[in-house]
């Protein structure tokens, strides 16, 4: 359930596609010769975990590696451990690391031993949405109803949660400060579900958790959303509770939140200076497992967004964001690099 | 008693010769990674993850299940034998048990170790099973200032009534806390004390040092005494298996104080590790036989381990119900979760009967299934301690060694194990105890986080201490057991002026 990763997905709209090289080296016939290791950057049970078994056992489910494969959960600090653990191992072409977009953003805030540019991306096969969550019986209906609360009243004295300190959560926290002109109180703690249930005993009054991460409580009548920081609104699903389903949701932009979109992507990288037609084989793969009906049903379960970016689209993505994140956290006073 | 049909609709569910079959082999192989220190239930279960994808949920969550509690079972095992333990929460029954086998009475620690465990896990059940309700509601209102207390409360409690010189001990838990500190800080998203080494990143890891501080240390100081080990002679017969059962009851106010400890420490959010040193230092302090513990008393291996597996029980529940993991292992099957397609939060317990029920009556006949396999396992372990020291000491360093590297696949990581088992040789040495260090390891930075955020929440004030009587009371238990030995030691210094 931990979030172990910096979002500014404000980069997502990536205006045209650049047309990938990649075909003509994937016809070269490399394969794996011994097991894939599945280097997680998270802790087990966290986000990224449950993103790389669920790729680990499409692939078993459908043979599509002809070796077996390991997962190995190398979570330290924010995923800085699995990230450093793959750029040790340069050219090795059997290991795959899965993170999210705190492969370029952690760099920025904290002194770790890589770069983003060190890393060779394969591909990104999923966004996770992120949303405004109160507590059910919160005297608050809509977004805007709580931001007009937060104008009235003491905003020091309005606590929003999150997972971790200067990463994702914290960065979308920051942004909404910006967005509406007010600062609140920010909490940090240690993964999603926590400040789920943080929210739910009311010791907070808000978070931005995923909606796998808190669909559970709004099933149970603990917590609900009010807006979604998408640019429309999320495709209608089935009601959650009290008729209410995602559709119903509105966005946190027709709420007077000016954050048009952010989301986390799902990634997966290779370590340093591995051959193109290795890189290749595996986007491939990844290509394979995500036009799965299992992939497609797993992202509807999670509520994220099937989308797959190959290795050029992702360099762009990465560049993006980097960009837009060092100008915010410059801002902010975080930057370290 | 709506409850009680839930139970009975649950053994139906539970109840079929595919599980049974399931429940026996997770508890085996958790048996066997718990016996291996380093290896540990959190590996075990993931190991065993990939093989659950294609089960049905209840059978996956009864094999998962299975493994912990055979895993946390197994993991006393070494405590008391070779004094390395298994896993963190059995670190506490090495102070007796380990004494108690020296003595040649390891069938005796070992039987005692497993039924007090045994029963810890029913009592969990059963809090479980009746309370499922309230516990849950009762989760909702720990807060960081809370949870803040109940860390607080655990290490009062321990440390208050622990021997030793004070000072000596202040050392012991400063050096504790620092190696706590190592790694990333969530709250301010920084790295401290890594001094740019990668293999620091991910922290100091608490069974690395422990694996060295008591693995290895204890060998250096036995190599010193004198090479020539005697084997300890035991007589192994099941008699003497029957006998400690017999005496166990003996025991009930130790086992029902740690019963309780244990229930309070899984419900809230303090944990199985934090739960067994606490109800230890409990009860030294209460048991009439206080003075004998740390030298083989068979109540300081009752006490952890029944607090133990009642806290890792206890602890299923919030992790249902409100999708917190109580532990690292809860964590794995809390990813396991929502790969099987099911969303841990309160409906789990309305839409998923099945397999919430299923699971909490898998728990009570696993438990038995358990408590009889590693009794029986009990002859056989403690024949080991028969073989001459020139053939087990190189095992346990291999043993060790295989730990300490199965922890995070790190050479490093071996570095640190023989520089721990150095320090633990040099504390024993001159008198350092070690317990609080590792205490203070365990509950040093989830103290510190939930400290640093109440005081965020509180803009400073220490005032949220004793912001509602919850916090209030359970910080004040703290604070007085703390300066308990201070004022006794003045009261007694009065009356003797007087």
């Amino acid at each position: 359930m931990r979030l172990s990763a910096a979002a500014l997905g404000a980069a997502f709209g990536l205006a045209t596609a650049v047309s990938i090289a990649a075909p003509a080296a994937a016809q070269s016939t490399w394969r794996p010769s011994k097991p894939v290791e599945f280097v997680v950057s998270s802790g087990p049970g966290g986000g990224t975990d449950t993103f790389a078994r669920t790729v680990q056992s499409i692939i078993a489910k459908y043979e599509l590696l002809p070796v077996s494969v390991i997962v190995s959960n190398k979570g330290g600090g924010s995923g800085a451990e699995g990230f450093v653990y793959g750029r040790l191992a340069e050219r090795d072409p059997h290991k795959l690391i899965f993170g999210t977009n705190n492969e370029w953003l952690l760099p920025l805030v904290a002194k770790v031993a890589w770069k983003p540019s060190d890393l060779t991306p394969v591909a990104a096969m999923a966004f996770d949405e992120f949303a405004i969550w109160v507590k059910a019986d919160s005297p608050y209906k809509t977004a805007a109803e709580y931001v007009a609360a937060l104008r009235a009243g003491q905003p020091a004295e309005f606590r929003m949660g999150g997972s971790q300190s200067k990463d994702t959560d914290e960065i979308l926290a920051r942004m909404v400060e910006r967005a509406i002109g007010i600062r609140f109180t920010y909490v940090p703690f240690r993964g999603g579900a926590e400040v789920g249930v943080q929210l739910a005993g009311g010791h907070i009054h808000s978070n931005v958790n995923n909606p796998s991460e808190s669909i559970g409580g709004w099933r149970g009548g603990q917590v609900r959303p009010v807006c979604i920081f998408a640019p429309q609104r999320l495709p209608a699903t089935a009601p959650v509770r009290d008729g209410v389903g995602w559709g119903d949701i509105p966005t946190c932009a027709e709420q007077g939140i000016n954050i048009t979109e952010y989301r986390m992507p799902r990634t997966v990288f290779l370590p340093p200076r591995v051959p193109e037609n290795v890189a290749a084989y595996y986007a491939e793969v990844m290509k394979k497992v995500f036009d799965t009906p299992e992939w497609k049903e797993f992202t509807e379960r999670t509520l994220q967004t099937a989308r797959f970016l190959g290795a050029e689209e992702m360099r762009a993505l990465m560049t993006k964001e980097e960009a837009a994140s060092r100008a915010l956290f410059q801002d902010l006073g975080w930057l370290v690099n | 008693m709506e409850n009680l049909e839930a139970l009975m609709h649950g053994f139906s569910v539970a109840i079929s010769f595919q599980h049974i079959a399931l429940m026996i082999g997770g508890v085996l192989l958790g048996i066997l990674v718990g016996v291996l220190p380093g290896l540990g239930a959190p590996n075990g279960v993931t190991l065993l993850l990939p093989l659950t994808f294609s089960m049905d949920p209840v059978s996956a969550i009864i094999l998962l299940t299975s493994t912990y509690w055979g895993a946390l079972f197994g993991g006393s095992t070494t405590s008391i034998l070779f004094n390395i333990p298994g896993e963190p929460s059995s670190v506490a029954t090495t102070f007796d048990g380990h004494p108690m086998a020296r003595q040649g009475k390891a069938t005796e620690a070992l039987t005692t170790a497993f039924l007090s465990a045994g029963f810890g896990a029913f009592v969990g059940i059963v809090v479980i099973t009746l309370l499922s309700g309230f516990v849950t509601s009762f989760a909702l209102r720990f807060a960081p200032p809370e949870y803040f207390a109940v860390y607080f409360l655990a290490f009062a409690s321990f440390v208050a009534f622990g021997g030793g010189a004070p000072m000596k001990t202040v050392v012991s838990i400063v050096t504790g806390f620092a190696l706590a500190t190592v790694g990333m800080d969530i709250v301010s998203g920084g790295m401290r004390l890594t001094f740019d080494m990668p293999e620091l990143i991910r922290g100091v890891s608490f069974l690395v040092v422990v694996i060295g501080l008591f693995g290895i240390g204890e060998l250096l100081l036995t190599m010193e005494d004198s090479l020539e080990f005697k084997p300890v002679a035991t007589t192994l017969s099941p008699k003497r298996v029957l006998a400690a059962a017999c005496a166990l009851p003996r025991h009930w106010v130790a086992l029902a104080r740690s019963a309780t400890v244990g229930i309070w420490m899984g419900i809230t959010p303090g944990g199985p590790t934090a739960a067994s040193f606490m109800s230890y230092g409990l009860a030294r302090r209460f048991s009439r036989n206080g003075a004998n513990f740390g030298r083989g008393e068979p109540e300081g291996v009752v006490s952890p381990e029944t607090a133990d597996h009642a806290a890792g029980t206890a602890a299923m529940l919030p992790m249902l119900a409100l999708g917190i993991p109580g532990s690292a292992t809860a964590a794995v099957m809390l990813g396991g979760l929502m790969i099987w397609g099911l969303n841990p939060g309160p409906m789990l317990f309305i839409e998923q009967r099945d397999f919430v029920w299923g699971m909490i009556a898998s728990m009570y006949l696993s438990n038995i299934v358990a408590v009889v396999l590693v009794l029986a396992t009990v002859p056989l372990f403690a024949a080991i301690l028969r073989l001459p020291f020139t053939i087990v000491a190189p095992l346990i360093v291999v043993v060790c060694t295989i730990s300490a590297w199965s922890v995070a696949s790190a050479g490093f990581d071996l570095w640190l194990m023989l520089v721990f088992g150095l320090v633990g040789w040099g504390m024993k040495k001159l008198d350092y105890p070690i317990a609080p260090l590792v205490l203070a390891m365990v509950i040093g930075d989830k103290a510190e986080d939930a400290f640093r955020q109440s005081m965020i929440i509180s803009h400073g004030s220490f005032g949220v201490f004793w912001s509602n009587p919850l916090v209030g009371g359970i910080a004040t238990l703290g604070l007085a057991l703390l300066l308990w030995p201070v004022v006794s030691m003045v009261l007694r210094k009065m009356r003797r002026a007087a």
